[in-house]
């Protein structure tokens, strides 16, 4: 177990830029993005691990920042909403209704950026499992799911498929 | 019919840039540093009396600015249209929840930490469980100074009593009716059908930034559908004068009728008021969203309902009780709305309807989609069916029979017109989409069952006769639109449907078309509220006036240049061109800042367009027989669900669902499926998960949203939407509102098909595993017992 001092000077990339800087022992992730980076595209609807709107990606694995101490991402890569840009992703929840008042919507992308890449073909039970972990009171879902399915048709034409 | 260029396009939205790149700041994102952190302490106790509060601990905790009781404040009472609500409880505590300390503190961690340190004794009184425990002889009147409160007159409470408001419908006879109903023949169904109360769950919680400025100035952003309202009910409550007040709406993280009326601004103010030259922040946690801030109310419902045994309606008599919970909020008008759409989209010649108002222990409702129609609608269309199996009739074609068409009056008296909605149309819709003719219900190989459903259901906006909206509309140099609303963007995405309105009347690519889309009372045209579904309606009635008067300017300007009369030119394709010689003529980008001849001489000035609009031929509603005229439109349709029950748990999934809505004129056909999709998803579980659990004291026990479970990825079903165009007579182009309509049929569509599915009458809500698997084996165990 790691004992941490009052406050703990730590190194992060976050979104391809590398910064340090010194994090209270407490503070979650989502608030060092918020709070300290101004990075508030990661939403805040819980802050209990519920709702999904805080996800970002942590060496690639979507995590529920809120949920996760800052200290633990030191040395990590931490990709968020903010450092996507163009995505195919993004363009297709446009395209699709894949949002409407899009409080959780960046938190939904991250989420699926990398369901995306886990899973580049049509699976309906990955993307229930993965995506369950987000809410969305808006969409119905419907958006979101066409979303998901034009993404990953532009991604398979890109890499050729 | 009519050609559109813009109308009935589906232009990507304007926000989506925004939206999908995480940029757009709701409320929350836009905290300064140096502002004071607020927290608030929630009562454990769904009643009691608040005996003592020690305070001296948290005063003295690090970082803590200030500590506030209700005591502070002993004469502020809040309220929409009954002014019955402290800031922070007096004396007593009348739901779980209530905010009952709140510590002003240099940041969050030190605010909460204080927090710990309160000392408060409560004395527990006995609860009130259900609005006929509250309204049963001898119950405890929870607001003995209910003659007191502020309130308007349309609503009429009931003092010495629970009863927030009462609202009388009598149309005909409805008591002659029942009295002779078996004797000439008909048939009368009786019915019990009820829900608790419940939450709006939108993602973003509610959340206000406040400072009160050294110059005397109260400015209040927040997460809010309601920036008027919200000034004017602050100026009410603080006793400040409106100029005085300046409140800001960013975007919206979901509304639902959540974030209208007046929610945490009040105690956020005061605080402000504290500590002038501070920005304060208010923010919800989840938990506080759920259970302090209101949420939607639960019904309770007598029905009865006779019919000719060919299936017309004769008579309806009911008793509609909303659960409002510890304070009336909008509840004392969503019971006032059911009552004016008490019979739900059918004729019925002989109603007596009672919709009350009730206060209980349980957390207080507002304003929730649907507006007292879905709760309305449930119980109406489960007394529907319940009538058709009794008549042995299909209960889609006992609805159809009994479809209100043009000609027929509504509940209130009011008749309906040419621009009523055709509701068999869109019963025939749902039926085509769910194979109706193919049969209900069928067992599958593996025993599950499947059933369908249909309901119908129809609205129309609860507003004040006077509901008003206004706009301006401006250009940039490069002849470029700007139109400013009051309206609220919530996700509904209205401002791209304002924006084709506009595209539509200049002729105009709507990309050149931009709405702001953040309203300042201090700088965007005044808009009652953005709820109800009317700001399409009456923002873009004044809009397309704004437009008018706009280029009323452009060709008066134009007339002097081109040398005409201004009745010869016509605006159009970013130009201004005679009539008759299209080839001469502007752009408009030499005219809207005002024209300069080559001499440098120069006429007209920037054009800015103004708008306005204010509901026509409302009414108030009789006292003793609700008779008036409080709708503005009524929305009507059908909706329909497929779903499969597993018999042996009670589980169910929802297969299909499908809606077909009279709207009018589609504006944008993607954001209206979108906004009817997602009140459909918000439907499904309303109707089958979602309300609070309640333990024997009240107290709520799922307050986070790992207990309240909405629908979630992978629970929706394949949605099917086909919209009627049956044309707003006085509607932008022939629109009509349709943001909250999609979630009003759902419940009874369920209920129906999952009755169907379990072969018993299920007359509760949330139709959870348990619930239907409990009254099958009732069912079960009673045929057993009588054979
Ligand atoms: S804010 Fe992190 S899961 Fe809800
Ligand atoms: S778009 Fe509003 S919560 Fe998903």
């Amino acid at each position: 177990m790691t004992i941490y001092g009052p406050a703990e000077t730590i190194e992060l990339q976050i979104n391809m830029e590398s910064i340090r800087l010194a994090v209270q022992p407490g503070l979650s992730l989502m608030r060092l993005l918020r709070e300290r980076l101004g990075l508030t595209g990661t939403r805040c609807g819980c802050e209990n691990g519920d709702c999904g709107a805080c996800t970002v990606l942590l060496a690639g694995v979507p995590v529920k920042s809120c949920m996760v101490l800052a200290v633990e991402c030191a040395g990590q890569a931490i990709r968020t909403i903010e450092g996507l840009r163009d995505h195919p992703l993004q363009r297709a929840f446009t395209a699709e209704q894949g949002f409407q008042c899009g409080f959780c919507t960046s938190g939904m992308i991250m989420n699926a950026v990398a369901l995306l890449e886990a899973h580049p073909q049509p699976d309906e039970a990955a993307d229930r499992e993965w995506l369950q972990s987000n809410l969305c009171r808006c969409t119905g879902y419907e958006g979101i799911r066409r979303a998901l399915a034009r993404a990953r048709r532009e991604m398979a034409e890109d890499r050729g498929g | 019919m009519k050609t559109f260029n813009s109308i009935g396009t589906s232009p990507l939205r304007a926000d989506a840039a925004a939206k999908t790149g995480g940029t757009l700041r709701y409320t929350d994102d836009r905290v300064r540093p140096g502002t004071l952190q607020a927290a608030v302490l929630a009562s454990p106790y769904a009643h009691a009396r608040i005996t003592a509060i020690d305070t001296a601990a948290a005063r003295r905790a690090p970082g803590v600015r200030g500590v506030f009781t209700g005591a502070d404040w002993p004469e502020v009472l809040i309220g929409l249209y009954l002014g019955d609500k402290p800031p922070l409880a007096r004396g007593a505590v009348r739901y779980y929840g209530e905010p009952v300390a709140v510590v002003v503190a240099d940041d969050e961690a030190a605010a909460l930490a204080a927090l710990r340190l309160l000392e408060v004794q409560f004395e527990p009184l006995p609860t009130l469980a259900s609005p006929s425990a509250a309204l049963a002889a001898g119950a405890a009147v929870l607001h003995p100074a209910l003659a007191d409160y502020r309130r308007i007159p349309a609503i009429l409470p009931e003092p010495g009593s629970n009863v927030a408001n009462r609202t009388r419908i009598r149309k005909g006879d409805a008591a002659a009716v029942f009295a002779t109903a078996e004797a000439a023949g008909a048939v009368v169904m009786e019915g019990c059908f009820s829900f608790p109360p419940g939450d709006h769950v939108a993602m973003e919680p509610r959340a206000v930034l406040a400072e009160y400025g050294l110059d005397g100035r109260l400015t209040v952003a927040s997460s809010t559908q309601s920036p008027f309202g919200v000034r004017t009910l602050l100026a009410k409550a603080l006793g400040l004068p409106e100029r005085d007040i300046v409140v800001r709406a960013a975007p919206v993280g979901g509304g639902f009728g959540g974030k209208a009326g007046i929610q945490l601004e009040p105690l956020a103010a005061l605080l402000a008021l504290r500590f002038p030259g501070r920005p304060v922040r208010l923010t919800n946690t989840r938990e506080l969203d759920l259970l302090s801030s209101p949420g939607r109310p639960g019904l309770e419902s007598y029905v009865r309902l006779a019919a000719r045994p060919d299936g017309e309606l004769l008579a309806l008599d009911m008793d509609l009780l909303f659960d409002s919970g510890a304070y009336a909020d909008y509840a004392v008008n969503v019971s006032r709305a059911a009552a004016a759409a008490c019979t739900g989209p059918y004729r019925v010649p002989h109603v007596r309807v009672d919709s009350l108002c009730v206060y209980t222990n349980h957390p207080f409702a507002t304003a929730f989609r649907g507006f007292g129609h879905i709760e309305l609608s449930y119980a109406t269309e489960r007394a529907m069916d319940l009538l058709a199996e009794r008549l042995g009739m299909d209960p889609a074609e006992l609805r159809r029979r009994n479809a209100i068409l043009p000609g027929d009056t509504t509940p209130t008296g009011a008749s309906l017109d040419a621009s009523t909605g055709d509701l068999p149309a869109c019963i025939d819709a749902v039926r085509r989409r769910l194979d109706w003719t193919a049969g209900t219900r069928s067992v599958q190989a593996d025993g599950k069952v499947r059933a369908k459903g249909l309901a119908c259901f129809w609205k129309a906006p609860a507003i004040p006769t006077f509901t008003e909206a206004a706009a301006t509309v401006s250009f940039a140099e490069d002849g470029s639109v700007c139109l400013a609303t009051g309206v609220v963007e919530i996700g509904q995405g209205t401002h791209d449907g304002l924006r084709l309105l506009v595209a539509e009347a200049l002729a105009m690519d709507p990309g050149l078309v931009r709405v702001i889309n953040e309203v300042d009372t201090d700088l965007s045209p005044h808009d009652w509220t953005t709820a109800a579904s009317r700001s399409l309606f009456m923002a873009g009635r004044a809009a397309l006036q704004a437009v008018e008067d706009a280029t009323g300017q452009i060709r008066q300007t134009a007339a002097a240049v081109l040398r005409c009369p201004p009745e010869d030119l016509a605006v159009g394709g970013g130009r201004v061109c005679l009539r008759d010689d299209p080839e001469r003529g502007l752009p408009l980008a030499a005219l809207v800042l005002g024209y300069v001849y080559p001499d440098g001489n120069a006429v007209g000035g920037p054009v800015i367009g103004r708008g306005r609009y204010i509901a026509r031929h409302l009414s108030g509603m009789d006292p003793a027989s609700g008779a008036g005229r409080p709708g503005l439109e009524w929305t009507m349709g059908a909706e329909g669900v497929e779903i499969e029950l597993d018999p042996r748990d009670g589980r169910l999934r929802v297969l299909r669902s499908a809606c077909a809505m009279d709207v009018g004129t589609v504006v944008h056909p993607a954001l209206a499926r979108a906004q009817v999709v997602g009140a459909m998803g918000m439907g499904i579980g309303y109707a089958t998960r979602e309300a609070f659990q309640f333990d024997s004291h009240e107290a709520v026990v799922n307050g986070s949203l790992r207990d309240y479970k909405i629908l979630r990825y992978g629970e929706d079903p394949q949605y099917f939407i086909d919209f009627v165009e049956t044309p707003q007579g006085d509607g932008p182009y022939g629109a009509r509102g349709l943001g909250e309509q999609g979630i009003i049929g759902m419940p009874g569509a369920l209920a129906q098909a999952v009755s169907t599915a379990a072969g018993v009458q299920l007359c509760e809500l949330p139709l959870t595993p348990e619930y239907i698997w409990r009254s099958m084996r009732a069912a079960r165990n009673k045929t057993e017992g009588q054979a």
